[in-house]
């Protein structure tokens, strides 16, 4: 079991909440994930610049000794430290800025890269991971969240959710796939990297890899019914929305409710019952294998 | 009239106090968002009515009550319902009246996957459309579709018998079209008739088992 929420602003001026409304869908979703949480939150566009957000593996990382060694190197705008997350936007090309963090910083993981997305993800209770990186302060136009309940590996904040599969991409999921370590190394070796042994890590590998082939969102995911074996929603955040889709049997639950000022996808109704206007939303459930897409116009 | 409010009172204390209840009894139930195994486990001919969306497990086990849910449901609404009604002016989620043995569940709109699975004797009926895998192993009592049936219906089925005024994506294994004989369009028209559904029973058509799957051969006795 786990917990997935996700919450797109349609109002404008709902965008200062941002955080306030998900925090309590987040919570809500605390009964099907205690183990860990995570959020990813899609803000503060880098305009011709980019944003990666950064996790270190303790919480008295010398953070100071990275903004130096950066600006040695790349120039850097601004630098958002949060418990063991940095949040680094540059005015360089991403993908130098990427190659040189792993080649010279490697008890640090990139936990995003784009120019607007920033993941956070914390071990144990969703409550705590709420209040430690004070998500209901935080504006923006679009956010994933996860509560997770392992199953197939560890728990620990490199094992949770969100994962990365790309520039302002970014993947969340309940369920388990069965074929994941047999993926694992078919992608490794089309040049894949994997930091863990978590099955939805291989997911958001294997999205990644259908990406850099040319697929649009669209096809990967569609690929991704083809290859991937097991149970599954998926909510895929993109830079300007998110998707949804559930696998062929559709046996983990899936939620969807809009409104004029917000849409919304959640793992149950419970979830979007926090949120303004919930009781008047149009509400239905995804269809399996069919992707559901909002995108900012 | 007795009412709770779950914004004060917790699950626990709403079942007790809906198991309590004698027969005649009318209560409702506010607040209830998503709220899971809300009304569960009644025994006695109280009339229950839940206003608002309800999450997993409502209207469990259901023994005599009446239960309207003024809402959507979430997964294994009725499950495994004994006796009584239990009506959902929306839609339901998954395996809805999964196992039930008795009664009769009334969802208005839609009703998604595995409605009915393994159904022993209780008759649902359907507004809408119903979702894959619907009445998969159902054994008895009778599942009424107005709308239309998604994939794989009735696969491995026994006696239950399936009633569809729309379009079947697919049968299941084990899964036929069967004739519409006079006692079958009686019964539609009761179940029609008790769910407030007003379409006529000649716009249906019937699905049922073809005892080719489950039933003892005793030209094959060697092969066991």
């Amino acid at each position: 079991m786990c917990g997935i929420v996700g919450l797109f602003i349609k109002n404008q001026a709902l965008e200062s909440q941002l955080g306030a409304l998900v925090a309590p869908m987040l919570s809500e979703m605390t009964e099907r994930g205690p183990d860990s949480a995570g959020i990813a939150v899609y803000r503060n566009p880098q305009e011709n610049g980019c944003k990666i957000t950064v996790l270190a593996q303790h919480q008295d990382f010398d953070w100071g000794a990275l903004e130096a060694a950066i600006s040695n190197h790349f120039s850097l705008r601004d630098i958002t430290v949060t418990r063991n997350h940095a949040v680094l936007s540059l005015d360089s090309e991403i993908d130098d800025v990427q190659v040189w963090m792993r080649d010279n910083w490697s008890d640090l993981s990139i936990t995003s890269a784009g120019t607007n997305i920033e993941i956070f993800k914390g071990k144990g209770n969703p409550a705590e991971f709420i209040d430690q990186f004070d998500i209901k302060s935080m504006t923006g136009t679009h956010a994933l969240g996860h509560t997770r309940m392992a199953t197939e590996s560890a728990i620990t904040t490199e094992h949770s959710h969100p994962f990365s599969t790309g520039q302002d991409l970014c993947l969340v999921h309940n369920g388990s796939l069965s074929n994941h370590n047999r993926l694992r190394e078919t992608l490794r070796k089309k040049g894949v990297h994997f930091k863990t042994d978590n099955d939805s890590e291989v997911a958001a590998g294997y999205l990644s890899w259908r990406l850099s082939e040319g697929d649009d969102l669209d096809q990967a995911l569609n690929h991704a019914i083809e290859d991937l074996d097991g149970f599954y929603t998926f909510a895929i955040g993109t830079r300007d929305g998110f998707a949804v889709m559930r696998d062929p049997i559709g046996c983990k639950p899936a939620i969807m409710a809009e409104t004029d000022d917000w849409a919304a996808m959640s793992s149950e109704y419970r979830a979007i019952a926090t949120l303004p206007g919930a009781e008047n939303a149009r509400i239905w459930e995804p269809e399996p294998t069919q992707i559901y897409s909002w995108k900012r116009s | 009239m007795t009412e709770i409010n779950l914004e004060k009172s917790t699950i626990r204390e709403l079942n007790e106090a809906l198991q309590a209840g004698s027969s005649g009894d009318k209560f409702s139930v506010n607040n209830t968002v998503g709220k899971h195994a809300l009304s569960v486990g009644l025994t006695t001919k109280v009339d229950v009515e839940i206003n608002g969306h309800v999450g997993y497990y409502c209207a469990g086990m259901n023994q005599q009550a009446n239960i309207i849910i003024n809402g959507n449901a979430g997964p294994g609404l009725a499950e495994n319902m004994m006796s009584g009604q239990v009506r959902v002016t929306g839609n339901a989620s998954q395996y809805a009246a999964a196992t039930a043995h008795g009664g009769l569940l009334v969802i208005e709109g839609d009703s998604s996957s595995r409605c009915g699975i393994s159904m022993k004797g209780v008759n649902i009926v359907v507004g809408g459309n119903i979702g894959h895998m619907s009445a998969f192993m159902a054994q008895s009592g009778c599942l009424v579709v107005c709308g239309d049936a998604g994939d794989a219906l009735g696969d491995s089925i026994y006696e239950a018998k399936i009633y569809v005024r729309g379009k079947v994506k697919s049968l299941g294994t084990d899964c036929i079209e069967k004739e519409m004989r006079d006692e079958h369009k009686k019964e539609l028209q009761q179940l029609l008739s008790q769910s407030k559904m007003s379409h006529g029973v000649e716009e249906f058509r019937r699905y049922g088992s073809a005892r080719k799957l489950y039933n003892f051969d005793i030209d094959q006795v060697d092969d066991y």
